[in-house]
């Protein structure tokens, strides 16, 4: 039964629930279907094939007790966890069971995928370009449809980002919406666990399984994420429209990708929404902001792989960890503390305010704009260009900075390639992105395309 | 070589005594326990672990500065200290910088020529501890049980000025931290840790010298003494030749006795201490602040000399009751309870320490009435008492042959008898009197 | 070398010791790294300095986008892993011990 992989999250549940398949054709299905398409992509870097529940696929950053948890490095190749994330012992009482841990760039470290050390995942939309990153392998799992959905993390943009790139739906919940308990970190007041789906609705339903605080991170709100209203069009809601910045053309905004943006806002509005351009004046410095504290966070965070508990030696580091890690001990150090990490403090203190400014005064109810700069790139295209990469993380970092949700969704195609318009709400309210992205979703159904495999 | 005097500061490491660790929920009592099974992946230092506050050592924390006579502060926040070492997991310490729980406070010390001096306390802030090394030919062993206990680090301001006013630091140090439950404080077990910051400067320059020797790693108090008296002389030597004194760490070779110079642990010392962003800050209210202090209305020195010159009692009797504030709370009770019995203080204290009453579960009251009917003597009638001494002498003849030969320890035996076969406690003296009598 | 942290922001590049620094990151670079670094991080630096420019207050506690604050729990005690556990991705151990190449701390010198 080809078909059984193709359904959403909720299809499954709702097909098992009338025993339409039973869990273990379920299982074979996806496994099956692994075994023809993965070679292609390696966006899988251990497939259990003991899954028997419903199968999803966990970005290897995440602790699944009695699994490897390689975080894509050589570091930690071989590497096997003693202990469960709370999101994972969340979904085992969910009847959800683990069928892979998925490609990753390097610690989080990247945006296509290429920096990981088993070999970079391709985009199933076209293998010579890249998926994104840094969540490359649930990104590209969900679009193959290799599983039914799949968790991935976001510090800058590392779910949205190659959800847009892949054509799904990708949501970066607010910063201590979920618990970060079992993630290895990367920028520890930035990161966030988060479903890669196939659906609005079906992240809205992974987003209710996997939210609630526990007794492990200080940072996660006790309370779980429920969503009790849902909207049939968007009358009587405003969105607010980021004016493009002339200083971002260092980013290079592809106009294909610019017209796609501006046929979907065409479309929001068509759908009864208010569009309003609003300014975000601290928006200028979001990279450099993004950069000074997340470089010092990680350089701290990759302090304890240091051989004698566990791993490998330092020097199996990747070259992009070895960077950043000097770069974040650079900003850290004496002298130099006050000018980086203290001074972006502050910065992400406004960035935050010309967000609430926007809710709160322009009484807007959702902020809209691209993920990315360009579709998908050709692999090998960017790999010289640090800064050039970093770059092009100009439209996500502001919601990683301010800690709002932003949600992913796939609006549309630009040369074959997929692209994602980006939805950011308020603190704490991702019932609101998700309703305009379902509504959104449902009228244009480009999640009904899927990649020919 | 008079021309110095010396200036020392020092740092105490107090390990608390509390059940768990400082971020995990692991249990905090590691000696003496197979290694590396008071561990998770918290203290561990695993990949995708994070901490989270033991309450209780922030409220144990937060009475030490109490004690101390600290400022407590509404608003504090955690920081990562960090370094490399095999045994700190994490490769930073979670620890406190530019927000601790306690600054400025003072305890007053005995000087060496019998004055009083006050010792500023700079601060008084939480950390974590770190695994435990052992050294084995080539290799290092390293056990995580000690990783992630709490620590209360206390430093002062470089006001010591002799070892006198040290060893009295650290002794009224310990009684504070038994006084107040928080930690046993013993050098011995590690759970007090001294480091000594030893220079000397001319006799009336008001600068600080511009070194500072570290004296570190050295596990008893003896030694430490030992070493701050020597590093004195050392320093004073070299300086009145005209030597330039430098920053370093020094350790005491007890054999040659003599401080050395120890290879450091991290070279660059630069922490890049940054706030620890997996905790958020800690406030506290004044009424909280407030209520941690109900404990702590008195320090167990002048709890001493209270008890010495209000009732009386000897150096001895009086730090055994002060060892442990309940045991003194109790004494005061019981004096209390014994208003108009005629039973005085020193008996009170007495009892107290040789009879180790259940202070838990004796009433004060009724620890009075017990020393009372111990006290009760019978009156028994000088013809029944001999009727019975009478019977006693006859039916252990043997003894009485023993006691005839000159044997003093069946006197005892046959008193025993007597009042045995009375059934009442009577005048052991009248007793003695009566078999003589009889014996005769 | 010393570094002057007051170098520019004009030119957009930001000095860094390298070498200084990867003994602080307890990183061994090979000569290769340290030439494409040697490129690269200045010009990052360079960029990232733009910061400068904004004007920001000075004091205040540290700022965080999490909204919990005070959190504690009870000093109760929970599960600890194995010895077993805790030692099985060690490459080395000994004795129930983690073992590493020997540190001499208390050498006479």
């Amino acid at each position: 039964m080809s078909d059984i992989t193709s359904l959403t999250l909720v299809e499954t549940l709702s097909a098992l629930n009338s025993k339409e398949f039973s869990k273990k054709e379920l299982n074979d299905a996806y496994l099956k279907r692994i075994g023809q398409i993965d070679p292609l992509l390696n966006s899988y870097l251990y497939v259990n094939r003991d899954s028997d529940k419903i199968p999803a696929a966990i970005k290897d950053i995440i602790t699944v007790s009695g699994m490897q948890m390689t975080c894509g490095s050589k570091i930690l190749d071989g590497y096997i966890t003693p202990y469960n994330a709370t999101v994972i012992e969340k979904l085992m009482t969910k009847d959800i069971s683990f069928i892979g841990k998925t490609n990753m760039d390097e610690f989080a470290m990247g945006s296509s995928g290429e920096n990981s050390a088993y070999g970079a995942t391709k985009n199933p939309w076209d293998i010579t370009k890249v998926p994104g990153g840094s969540s490359s392998g649930s990104a590209a799992a969900v679009a193959a449809d290799l599983c039914t959905f799949a968790l991935g993390t976001d510090t800058g943009g590392s779910i949205r980002q190659p959800a847009s790139l892949c054509g799904v739906v990708g949501l970066k919940p607010s910063y201590g919406r979920v618990s970060r308990y079992g993630a290895q970190a990367m920028g520890s007041s930035l990161d966030q666990i988060g479903p890669i789906t196939k659906t609005v609705s079906d992240a809205r339903l992974v987003l209710e399984w996997i939210s609630d605080g526990d007794l492990f991170d200080s940072n996660a709100e006790k309370t779980i994420f429920t969503s009790k209203k849902r909207l049939s069009d968007l009358k009587g809601l405003k969105i607010g429209v980021v004016q493009l910045n002339e200083n971002k053309s260092d980013a290079g905004l592809d106009l294909s990708v610019l017209k796609t943006m501006e046929d979907a806002y065409k479309k929001l509005s068509e759908l009864g929404a208010e569009i309003k351009e609003i300014v975000m004046p601290s928006f200028k410095y979001s990279i450099e902001t993004y950069y000074s504290i997340m470089l010092s966070e990680v350089s701290s965070n990759l302090a304890r792989f240091d051989g004698v508990r566990f791993g490998k030696s330092r020097s199996e580091f990747g070259l992009e960890s070895k960077r950043r890690i000097i770069l974040g001990t650079f900003a850290l150090s004496s002298g130099y503390f006050d000018d980086y990490f203290v001074k972006a403090s502050h910065i992400r203190s406004k960035i935050k305010k010309d967000f609430v400014k926007a809710f709160v005064e322009e009484k807007c109810d959702v902020i809209v704009g691209p993920v990315s700069p360009t579709v998908a790139w050709t692999i090998g295209e960017k790999v010289d260009n640090p800064l050039a990469m970093y770059l092009s993380d100009v439209y996500t970092v502001p919601a990683s900075l301010a800690g709002i949700p932003g949600l992913s969704v796939p609006c549309g195609f630009s040369d074959g390639l997929p692209v994602g318009l980006q939805i950011l709400g308020k603190y704490m309210d991702e019932e609101t992105i998700l309703n305009v992205g379902e509504v959104y979703e449902l009228a244009t159904k480009w999640h009904k395309r899927k990649p020919d495999l | 070589m008079k021309q110095y005097e010396t200036v020392i500061g020092l740092e105490v490491h107090v390990e608390l005594s509390t059940k768990s660790k400082m971020f995990c929920s692991c249990s905090a009592d590691y000696f003496g326990k197979e290694p590396n099974t008071h561990t998770c992946p918290v203290c561990l230092g695993l990949p995708g672990a994070l901490p989270y506050i033991n309450k209780e050592a922030i409220e144990s924390c937060i009475k030490i500065g109490h004690a101390l006579n600290c400022n407590i502060k509404t608003q504090s926040v955690f920081e990562r200290k960090n370094y490399f070492y095999p045994d700190l997991a994490k490769g930073y310490q979670i620890s406190q910088y530019r927000w601790p729980l306690c600054v400025s406070g003072k305890i007053e010390v005995v000087s060496a020529d019998g004055t009083k001096k006050d010792i500023r306390i700079n601060r008084a802030h939480q950390e974590e501890d770190t695994g435990k090394l052992s050294h084995r030919g080539r290799e290092t062993l390293i056990d995580f049980n000690r990783s992630g206990v709490p620590l209360v680090e206390i430093v002062t301001e470089p006001d010591f000025t002799d070892t006198v006013q040290i060893r009295d630091y650290a002794k009224k140090l310990q009684a504070i931290m038994r006084s107040i439950g928080v930690s046993n404080a013993d050098m011995e077990r590690g759970d007090m840790r001294l480091e000594a910051n030893v220079s000397i400067r001319g006799i009336g320059q008001k600068e600080l010298p511009n070194y500072r020797v570290e004296l570190k790693n050295i596990n008893s108090f003896r030694f430490m003494v030992a070493a701050v008296e020597y590093e004195i002389q050392r320093q004073s030597k070299l300086l009145s030749k005209g030597e330039r004194l430098h920053q370093e760490t020094r350790g005491w070779n007890e054999d040659k006795k003599i401080t050395y110079l120890q290879r450091s642990k991290e070279e660059a010392h630069d922490y890049r201490y940054f706030p620890e962003p997996d905790l958020p800050p800690i406030f506290i209210s004044p009424e909280e602040i407030e209520k941690l202090k109900g404990g702590i209305t008195e320090l167990p020195a002048a709890t001493l000399e209270r008890f010495k010159k209000d009732y009386q009692l000897g150096e001895y009797e009086a730090e055994i009751l002060t060892r442990d504030k309940k045991l003194a709370d109790y004494f005061e009770q019981v004096i209390l309870a014994s208003e108009n019995t005629g039973i005085g203080a020193k008996k009170v204290a007495n009892e107290i320490i040789n009879k180790k009453p259940d202070i838990e579960k004796v009433l004060p009251a009724d620890f009075v009435n017990q020393i009372h009917s111990s006290q009760q003597v019978f009156a028994i009638g000088k013809a029944e008492l001999e009727t019975i001494v009478k019977q006693v002498l006859e039916e252990n003849s043997k003894a009485v042959e023993d006691y005839k030969k000159g044997k003093e320890s069946v006197k005892m035996f046959l008193v025993g008898q007597v009042i045995r076969m009375v059934g009442k406690k009577i005048d052991t003296n009248k007793v003695k009197e009566a078999i003589k009598k009889s014996i005769k | 070398m010393k570094i002057n942290k007051k170098q520019e922001t004009r030119n957009k590049r930001q000095e860094i010791d390298i070498d200084y620094v990867a003994k602080l990151a307890n990183l061994d670079l090979s000569g290769e790294e340290k030439k494409v670094f040697g490129k690269q991080l200045p010009q990052i630096l360079g960029y990232i300095n733009q910061i400068k420019q904004v004007k920001t207050p000075s004091t205040g506690l540290p700022f965080s986008v999490a909204t919990t604050q005070s959190v504690m729990r009870e000093d109760k005690v929970g599960k600890s892993l194995s010895q077993k556990e805790t030692l099985s991705n060690a490459t080395s151990t000994k004795n129930g011990q983690f073992a590493t190449k020997g540190i001499f701390e208390n050498e006479d010198i």
